[in-house]
């Protein structure tokens, strides 16, 4: 019973005990990222409660995230892989610098800090890649009045592209204007071998497709955007957009605070301050941006 | 240099089994053992609680490692893992199960 023995309290009551053994600045990083973890947690449960509700219309990820940059074909999951790796190689540097800074080995640190950096501007191209083309759209998809997401489905059992059906190409800047709904419409009814794919997983067989598609089809859901998507229900671009936005936002602001922390460790400010505490601070946000990921990766990906 | 990179040594150990995790879960993601997807527990498939304890696992080292929680006093590190440990899994509870009743009654 240390208190008992203590006698005097005169420090203690000016903010001179340390009792969690950390510095003011330390604990507060720590609980606002107790705070930032519930709010990312209160996203990615309200992402399994509509995911549940949608059950039936909700996509599978991985056949929606299978594009790697400059290589055509389907690689699901590689792409994402890859930025994890980029992340927890950027959190790696960071706990070297960190580590040169508790020796206050300030050319070190400069060195990892600048490929923390250099991981961090990596991601968020990487998350810029990985947006525009999810934007952009893969394969299209039919939307019906009732706000379905209907997939054209070939005899070999696969979603093909509406592009290809249409022979229009997907990246030319009038794609919108090329893809006419009627003509698609002609074109299905006199092509037996395709067959539609409803958001249900139900697939449908030729005439079946041709009288869903004059009775209730609408219009092409080419890319994705706020109000719908190719992929199915509109509330998964949604979250995709909000959750690896709000990601893809702290990911900018720890640039931009270790960008400010590099500047300052050139400058000399903690080697004249005696210590390196701050890189330990940014050190256990950038370290927290890559913890999310880890959940959003599992969460929105994988599972 | 080398006396220095020895004293590094946690961190790439920890880099190596975050790396081998994630390894993991892509090839398992990508392959979809069928005993795996065939069985459920607690409403999801067997595959995705294999996904979330590999995912707590991660968790934990960057947390406890990369984060040196794990060297802080116990009085702080309660004070960090016992909001998220309670709050989280009790909104998990109540969202997860909401959502599927609601699909449930919109039929």
């Amino acid at each position: 019973m240390a208190v008992v023995n203590n006698t005097d309290f005169g420090q203690a009551w000016k903010g001179g005990d340390k009792p969690l053994a950390a510095s003011y600045g330390k604990l507060m990083m720590w609980f606002f990222l107790v705070t930032d973890a519930l709010t990312f947690s209160g996203f990615l449960a309200a992402y399994g409660f509509s995911r549940f509700k949608y059950e039936l219309s909700w996509p599978v990820p991985d056949e929606v995230f299978t594009h790697f940059p400059f290589f055509k074909g389907e690689y699901p999951l590689f792409f994402v892989a890859l930025m994890t790796f980029i992340l927890i190689m950027s959190s790696v540097t960071m706990v070297l610098a960190v580590n040169y800074g508790h020796k206050m080995k300030k050319k070190q640190v400069i060195l990892w800090l600048s490929l923390t950096i250099i991981g961090g501007i990596t991601f968020l191209g990487s998350q810029a890649w990985e947006w525009g083309h999810f934007i952009h759209g893969d394969k299209g998809a039919i939307i019906t009045e009732e706000k379905e997401i209907i997939h054209l489905f070939n005899d070999e059992k696969e979603i093909s592209s509406v592009y290809k059906f249409m022979g229009v190409d997907s990246y030319s800047k009038d794609r919108f204007s090329q893809m006419n709904y009627e003509q698609f419409v002609e074109k299905f009814k006199s092509q037996n071998k395709y067959k539609l794919k409803s958001s249900k997983k139900v697939i449908l067989e030729h005439d079946d497709a041709v009288t869903l598609l004059e009775s209730k089809g609408k219009d092409f859901v080419l890319g994705a955007n706020l109000v719908k998507n190719e992929y199915g229900h509109a509330l998964f671009a949604d979250y995709f957009f909000f959750i690896t936005g709000f990601h893809g936002f702290h990911v900018f602001s720890g640039v931009v605070l270790l960008i400010i922390l590099l500047i300052n460790v050139i400058a000399n400010t903690y080697e004249k301050r005696g210590h390196y505490e701050m890189v330990e601070k940014i050190g256990l946000y950038w370290h927290f941006v890559d913890l999310v990921w880890v959940f959003v990766f599992t969460f929105f990906y994988l599972v | 240099m080398s006396s220095e990179s020895n004293n590094n040594w946690w961190i790439w150990k920890v880099f190596w089994i975050l790396l081998v995790v994630t390894a993991i879960e892509v090839v398992l993601g990508i392959i979809k053992p069928q005993y795996l997807i065939e069985t459920k527990f607690l409403g999801t498939i067997l595959l995705n609680h294999v996904f979330i304890v590999l995912t707590i696992i991660k968790a934990a080292y960057i947390v406890m490692i990369f984060m040196h929680l794990g060297d802080e006093r116990p009085a702080l590190q309660w004070t960090i893992i016992l909001p998220a440990v309670i709050l989280i899994p009790y909104l998990l509870f109540i969202l997860l199960t909401e959502g599927g009743y609601t699909h449930f009654m919109r039929f």
